[in-house]
């Protein structure tokens, strides 16, 4: 068995036989022409000839992939109509008395070339399109056919990297997956994969070989692995988790688009918990809500020192534009305890869950706190994002958090920084003090999310992490779910919502029990999105 | 001639798609249309130049339209500007 990895495009599981995508290479040869007029009129009718045959593709791709994913070929045809691409051609020709064929392979070289420059990797993504064009003048002017692929039975495409018009050109049905030695997950190979659902990994380098056509492979598009010549073990590891794939598609394709509604009519918010911007992919393929928690402790954890404004600022926005809209509950930073990162000098504690931690820090750090805050109101402009505060134990605590938030949007405003003032904020209710107070709490902030892994921890005062108290543990134990609903009932006096985004939100056989507190927003892993909601849409 | 000012709001900036439909919109004139960002120009009706500026969000720019139509191609470039970008 040969183990390849690359980059996962789009996920699910792919087996079959590797079939290798032979194009036909012509390699350009520079000759001398006499009769420039000529060549031009060879060149103009070839022109014409390959703009028929891009609106024949996207003709195809219109019924295929849709008109979004079809507009490339129209984009195609107009960069073969391009002015300044025409004219280099032509001069190049008339000038250098060179046939068409090495006229188009320069300029297309050099038209590449302004796009791998630019300091944008979508737009470098473009030379592969300035290239699929030129690539296809050529070999009109040249007689030659375009390659092709033989798929008698449904296979595995494997290419050193596909170009939009090879892409579609396939036959859909019987396409397994797609894997490539190169090309980018910006490329429009890896658009049309996941309008597709086509299970696609890209990046494996020279060591996918072409010796490879015709074996048996098993594509791993979640992983991004694909296992050639796969032995038992790995193949029934892969059956299984195809099947599981399978079935969760299912369930998805049942669930699109409809609401979080119990049989009674009682709405909740099914939202995810995410701790890195790599998991917002898994959020909207679940399709999620929202993220109702995301760890901003990755910033800081894989740092070697303070993460800038404005390398959190990117990642905040980032993650609110991918969201479109969709409310991004992000928590500020909670730090300590088991969460540690040397630059921050923290002593060693005698009783880290009880320490110096979370907001205990950023309220006498207010450095790192401001820092974080600033980059979340600047990122607020770019999408629906929300900010809860950790480890909360009183309202005094809240009221300096939003003396600090004054400060900082009166800065921003100062800078003429665009940001937007109705950020919702929020507390994590994760100490009992916190539920205690709760009737205060709800009159500072817009939100409560219950932190159930902590606020069990510390209600039962039992340490999760050792083993000997296991027969002490009661998950569900009602003094937790005590403290759940009277913040519950507080947060609803003061006409607020409440969440909840620790480990029980995930718990099916609570679900009815928080929906009958009233509980508007459960959050989960990605995993459990989708049993969730189906388990809520059961609900009375 | 006519001339008006546009400053990005689309995340992307003006990417492939947008380029495309800008040349195709620009095409519908008789009127000469140049894109200005910065110190650098280009012919919205040529696509390559017109990605080759590299618009992104939040950059300001300038179009200016001289020509036979240009009352109503300005007008129609910034209906085009504020309704995709």
């Amino acid at each position: 068995m040969i183990t390849l990895s690359g980059k996962s495009v789009f996920g699910g599981i792919a087996i079959g036989k590797i079939s290798f995508y032979k194009r036909n290479e012509i390699t350009i040869k520079r000759s001398h022409v006499e009769d420039t007029e000529a060549e031009i009129k060879r060149f103009e009718k070839a022109k014409e000839q390959a703009s028929a045959e891009l609106q024949q593709l996207h003709d195809k791709a219109m019924d295929d992939v849709g008109e979004t994913n079809a507009m490339i070929f129209e984009i195609h045809q107009m960069m073969l109509e391009d002015l300044d691409y025409v004219e280099s051609i032509v001069n190049m020709i008339t000038t250098q008395e060179v046939n068409a064929e090495y006229a188009v392979g320069t300029t297309a070289d050099n038209f590449a070339a302004m796009f791998a420059a630019m300091d944008d990797a979508y737009m470098q993504g473009r030379t592969a399109d300035v290239k699929d064009v030129s690539e296809r003048l050529i070999k009109v002017l040249s007689n030659s056919d375009h390659g092709a692929i033989e798929m008698k039975e449904p296979v595995i495409v494997a290419a050193d990297d596909l170009v939009p018009s090879e892409t579609v050109q396939l036959d859909k049905e019987k396409v397994l997956a797609f894997v490539t030695m190169y090309g980018s997950s910006n490329s429009h190979t890896a658009i049309l994969a996941r309008t597709m659902n086509i299970p696609a990994v890209i990046g494996l380098g020279e060591d996918l070989k072409q010796e490879y056509d015709g074996k048996l492979a098993v594509v791993d598009g979640m992983d991004g692995v694909i296992y050639i010549d796969p032995d038992a073990r790995t193949m029934e590891a892969m059956q299984k988790k195809q099947r599981e794939d399978l079935e969760k598609k299912e369930l998805l394709e049942q669930l699109k688009g409809k609401e979080n509604v119990t049989k009674s009519g009682q709405k909740v918010n099914v939202y995810a918990n995410i701790g890195n911007l790599s998991d917002v992919g898994a959020v909207l393929k679940n399709d999620a809500g929202g993220i109702g928690l995301f760890r901003s402790e990755f910033l800081y954890l894989e740092s070697e020192s303070f993460p800038t404004e404005e390398q959190q600022f990117k990642v905040y926005k980032q993650v609110a534009e991918n969201m479109a809209g969709k409310r991004v509950i992000i928590r500020t930073l909670d730090i300590g305890a088991d969460k540690q990162a040397e630059y921050f000098g923290l002593d060693k504690e005698e009783n880290p869950a009880l320490g110096y931690r979370a907001i205990r820090i950023c309220l006498t750090r207010p450095e790192i706190f401001k820092t974080q805050l600033r980059a979340l109101y600047r990122a607020s402009a770019y999408g629906q994002i929300a900010i809860m505060f950790p480890m909360i134990i009183s309202v005094d605590e809240v009221k300096k958090i939003k003396e600090m938030i004054q400060v900082v949007q009166e800065e921003l405003t100062e800078e003429g920084v665009d940001f937007r003032k109705d950020v919702e904020i929020g507390v994590m209710i994760e100490t009992p003090a916190a539920v205690m107070v709760s009737h205060e709490l709800a009159k500072e902030v817009d939100f409560f999310s219950v932190g159930t892994n902590d606020l069990t921890q510390y209600t039962l005062a039992i340490d999760r992490q050792n083993q000997k108290l296991e027969p002490f543990y009661d998950a569900h134990h009602p003094a937790v779910l005590s403290m759940i609903r009277i913040a519950a009932e507080n947060a609803h006096r003061e006409g607020k919502w409440i969440g909840i985004c620790g480990e029980l939100a995930a718990d099916l056989s609570l679900t009815g029990t928080f929906l009958e507190m009233g509980i508007d927003e459960l959050s989960v892993a990605p995993g459990m999105i989708l049993p969730l909601r189906k388990t809520v849409r059961e609900c009375e | 001639m006519k001339e008006f000012q546009y400053v990005i709001t689309d995340p992307e900036g003006i990417h492939a798609r947008p380029a495309g439909l800008l040349v195709k919109k620009a095409n519908e004139f008789a009127s000469n249309v140049t894109i200005k960002k910065g110190d650098k120009s280009a012919d919205a009706k040529r696509i390559f130049a017109v990605m080759g500026l590299g618009v992104k969000k939040a950059d300001e720019i300038t179009v200016c339209v001289e020509g036979e139509d240009e009352a109503k191609a300005s007008e129609a470039m910034e209906q085009f500007f504020k309704g995709n970008l």
